[in-house]
């Protein structure tokens, strides 16, 4: 059996030499690099692209989509897809502003007016149920994940329109004298000069980091999202870790939907439309795998800059809107192009993984030689 | 039994011969040099335990994968195949073990898939039709061409591939483990097919876990074992014991059941369960079975495939619903309980299919060694990296992973490693009660020991095993007791000194003996 382990050891240094060429460093930090290449090209393109002014302004956008990514994200790690998020993102923000308009409540003649923190809590609340719902129904009913989200997008965004009847909430500065004022706070102000949608994304960013890597939820997405026979033999409470995923990103979304309103300062039902594609063309560019199990927060982040520098920077050289769709399109195919070709090398190396257990594969995988015959005996 | 492969029998009656073949993956040799021959007109019956190469041959012969080395004569011609396809058009066809038709299609476009009629429009749909019917004629089935392939008995749907076997004009036949879910009526239909193919001169390759079975309707037995052929006669000339032992080889020791220790209390109590189908025929897999087992003892249970072995396990371990029937664990009833509850009382299954059950492959070694203990290394909300690492490293130690180390890939492992992984996972969480269902399926011999030698090491220190197999030979090495299932009730029960004639008797397998 020795000799077995011995020649194992042999073969794998070899091959992760042969791993280290600049072809595979190109593929594994694609999106890393797409980031360089795009601030290079458009800095020379444009005199106002490298600025911290512009940085700034950008982060700004891309905080939007990046808190949306990281909810889809751990969505995707488990298997499924959130078509719901940019709906849920309208809704929360309509709510909001419905709320900064003050409640009445005709039957004891009073308008309240909930303090800001208040608002947020509801929305973040609101987003949460509208996870839970998508959760249940994938999770309990067993309704395929694509269908479900598909159902709560229409149903998110037609609530969205109802309540406003496709109005737009423009006041949301609130007044002193009624103490709700602050809903600038959430995206629109600064913290030490960097936009505040852009110190929550870091704060969602870490935490999502956090509890992928460090605690037992982490562990048991990933399991599910590679397994979920395997993970449920195991122990692992996958119909509770599916629940929670959609749950979180609700919340995620409701968040996102808080900060939009508060950069815009007007609360739409519209929002957020089409933005649930952004988010799951963010996280597919950061190198997750669609099939579920494979997938982290820092290649989401820079997938969500490498979409938000992009089309921020087609807009700043004058490129036309229709140009700029096209090039964002050609971005995400590429990158699931390469995404591809990565899991296909991951798959072809030594000893291949997965299918059938054919006695093919075995006889790949089981070395019959004769010392091993001896070692049992 | 030297591998005395050079000597085949004549080849002048060979349709097609394979001749030393070698395939190697890699460093490692499946096939070693294989003389093989598939006589004209007749059933050919290749035998072999998993994993000895037959499928890998029969592979070879269908142009399904290309030998690393060797030659193919075809009625007297070396040939070589560039795809199955090229294979097919010279008349071999070779029938999988899965079924590979499309249930929602009709049995005429079934057997017309990929090669269909056309006329200057479309599709010549009379014309297949008519072709259909007449092959269903020819083997005297009475399955209309219009009918849904999944409306049909599995036996049926077997016809139907033979039926696309033989549309194309097929001289040679390879069926590989075609009887493994038919019934014994179908098994007939099957065999009379068989006869009535040979007759007109179609050449069979026949390869099945049912020995009995397959010696009663083959002309010729070929053994395979380790990738080199042991044994080949003609069938008048053999019996089942023949095989038997050409298969495993005859001092091949698994081990012997643990002794020097005292069985404890019954850790395991199964009373009276019952499981049902869960395709929705009402039909119990597992029909008011009870079996006791005590801390430190080994259980063997033996059975062919669809005995209910793995339906029995599963029910256990709390993966499928029990229809009836409860089952303790030291006297506590768990049948209510979770997966994960089970699993923290101290009842862990280790799942037949290891690739679809067993592990998650986007994982290392190390995380899916841990995930069925991670609250052993948990400091409340957060994971501790340095108690995983050594929870990891003291499993890889004890259960003897060959890798390079936690961090490695799981699909960086050989079968046998990746077994002892899923193992491992399991013994992890210090169990009192490990339920394996064919624990040494797809790993080989040396890997199989290695696994029973731990299995009785545990047991030693007081771990109630039960271990399902299908292989007789398994039973009679470290196991203190033999339960036989049969048609899911207990129909036998041994000590370990039973012989493989009485046990392949209750299980159903070898009716004469």
């Amino acid at each position: 059996m020795t000799d077995v382990s011995q020649a194992r050891k042999q073969s794998s240094p070899s091959a992760a030499a042969e791993g280290f060429d600049l072809a595979k460093l190109l593929l594994e930090g694609r999106a890393f690099f797409a980031l360089i290449v795009i601030i290079v090209v458009f800095s020379i393109l444009s005199p106002y692209y490298l600025s911290v002014a512009n940085f700034l302004t950008m982060a700004s956008h891309v905080a939007i989509f990046g808190i949306l990514a990281i909810g889809m994200l751990l969505v995707i790690l488990n298997g499924g897809i959130d078509l719901s998020v940019g709906s849920t993102l309208g809704l929360a923000g309509v709510v909001a502003g419905f709320l900064m308009q003050g409640v009445t409540l005709t039957w004891l003649g009073v308008v309240l007016y909930p303090p800001v923190w208040v608002v947020a809590v509801l929305a973040c609340m609101l987003g949460a149920v509208v996870g839970l719902i998508n959760g249940v129904l994938i999770a309990r009913f067993k309704v395929p994940a694509f269908v479900a989200t598909l159902g709560v997008m229409y149903m998110a965004r037609g609530l969205a329109l109802l309540m406003t009847s496709g109005l737009t909430y423009n006041n949301l500065g609130g007044k002193p004298e009624l103490g709700n004022t602050g809903f600038d706070a959430l995206g629109f102000n600064r913290l030490f000069g960097v936009p505040t949608g852009v110190v929550v994304l870091a704060i969602i960013a870490f935490i999502g980091s956090i509890v992928l890597n460090r605690t037992a939820f982490g562990r048991w997405l990933y399991a599910s999202g590679g397994n979920e026979r395997a993970a449920e033999l195991s122990g692992v409470p996958v119909k509770t870790v599916q629940i929670s995923v959609y749950v979180l990103s609700g919340i995620c979304a409701a968040i996102a939907g808080l900060i939009l309103s508060s950069q815009l300062t007007s609360a739409g039902p519209t929002a957020g439309t089409t933005y649930e594609l952004t988010a799951i063309a963010a996280v597919v560019i950061g190198g997750a795998a669609l099939t579920g199990g494979r997938g982290n927060i820092r290649g989401t982040l820079l997938g969500a800059f490498v979409i938000g520098f992009l089309s921020d920077g087609l807009v700043i050289i004058g490129i036309s809107s229709y140009w700029q769709t096209v090039f964002t399109g050609a971005v995400i195919v590429l990158a699931v192009l390469l995404n591809a070709v990565q899991y296909r090398r991951r798959s072809k190396l030594p000893s291949a993984t997965g299918g059938q257990p054919t006695s093919q594969k075995r006889g790949k995988a089981e070395p019959a030689n004769p010392a091993q015959g001896k070692t049992a005996r | 039994m030297s591998a005395a492969a050079d000597t085949g029998p004549a080849t002048g009656d060979a349709v097609l011969s394979a001749r030393n073949i070698v395939m190697s993956y890699g460093g490692v040799h499946a096939l070693k040099g294989v003389n093989f021959d598939i006589h004209r007109g007749k059933v050919t019956t290749l035998f072999g335990e998993n994993g000895a190469g037959k499928s890998t041959l029969m592979k070879i012969l269908s142009g399904v994968v290309t030998p690393t080395s060797g030659d193919i004569v075809l009625d007297g011609n070396l040939v070589s195949f560039s795809s199955s396809s090229d294979a097919r058009d010279r008349g071999i066809s070779i029938i999988h073990q899965e079924l590979s038709l499309a249930p929602n299609l009709s049995v005429r476009d079934n057997i017309f898939m990929g090669r269909e009629l056309r006329t200057r429009t479309g599709l010549d749909f009379a014309e297949e039709s008519r072709q259909a019917r007449a092959l269903m004629a020819d083997l005297e089935e009475d399955i209309d061409p219009m009918t849904l392939v999944e409306d049909l008995r599995l036996g049926q749907q077997q016809i139907v591939e033979i039926a696309r076997a033989l549309s194309v004009d097929s001289r040679i036949l390879i069926m590989d483990e075609p009887t493994s879910a038919l019934s014994a009526t179908e098994v007939e239909v099957l065999f009379k097919v068989i006869r009535d193919l040979t007759s007109r001169g179609v050449s069979i390759v026949y390869i099945s876990h049912h020995l009995e079975e397959a010696l009663q309707i083959t002309d010729y037995a070929v053994v395979l074992r380790d990738g080199a052929i042991t044994a080949t006669a003609e069938a008048r000339d053999i019996d089942l014991e023949w095989i038997v032992r050409n298969m495993v080889g005859e001092n091949f020791d698994l081990g012997s059941p643990p002794t020097g220790h005292a069985f404890g209390e019954v850790a395991l109590s199964i009373e009276d369960v019952s499981v049902v189908d869960t395709s929705g025929s009402g039909y119990s897999v597992v029909d008011h079975l009870s079996l006791d087992v005590r801390a430190g003892e080994i259980v063997c249970i033996y059975g062919l495939m669809g005995a209910g072995r793995t339906e029995l396990l599963e029910a256990v371990a709390g993966r499928v619903p029990m229809a009836g029937g409860r089952a303790l664990l030291e006297g506590e009833d768990v049948s209510g309980l979770s997966i994960a509850q089970r699993i923290s009382r101290g009842l862990v299954l280790v799942p037949e299919d290891r690739q679809r059950d067993g592990l998650v492959q986007t994982m290392t070694v190390g995380r899916n060694l841990s995930l069925a203990s991670i609250e052993a290394f948990a400091k409340g909300l957060f994971l501790s990296r340095s108690r995983e690492r050594e929870l990891v490293e003291d499993s890889i130690r004890k259960v003897t992973v060959k890798t390079a180390g936690g961090n490695a890939m799981i699909g960086s492992l050989s079968g046998g490693n990746q077994q002892k992984v899923v193992i491992g996972k399991m013994l992890t969480t210090n169990p009192k009660v490990i339920l394996l269902d064919e624990p040494s399926r797809g790993i080989d011999v040396g890997a199989k020991a290695e696994v029973f030698r731990l299995l009785s090491e545990r047991a030693a220190q007081g771990l109630a095993v039960v271990f399902s197999t299908s292989e007789v030979n398994e039973c009679l090495s470290i196991a203190h007791r033999i339960v036989v299932m049969r048609r899911g009730r207990i129909s036998a029960e041994f000590g370990a000194n039973a012989t493989k004639e009485q046990i392949m008797a209750a299980s159903g397998e070898a009716v004469v003996a």
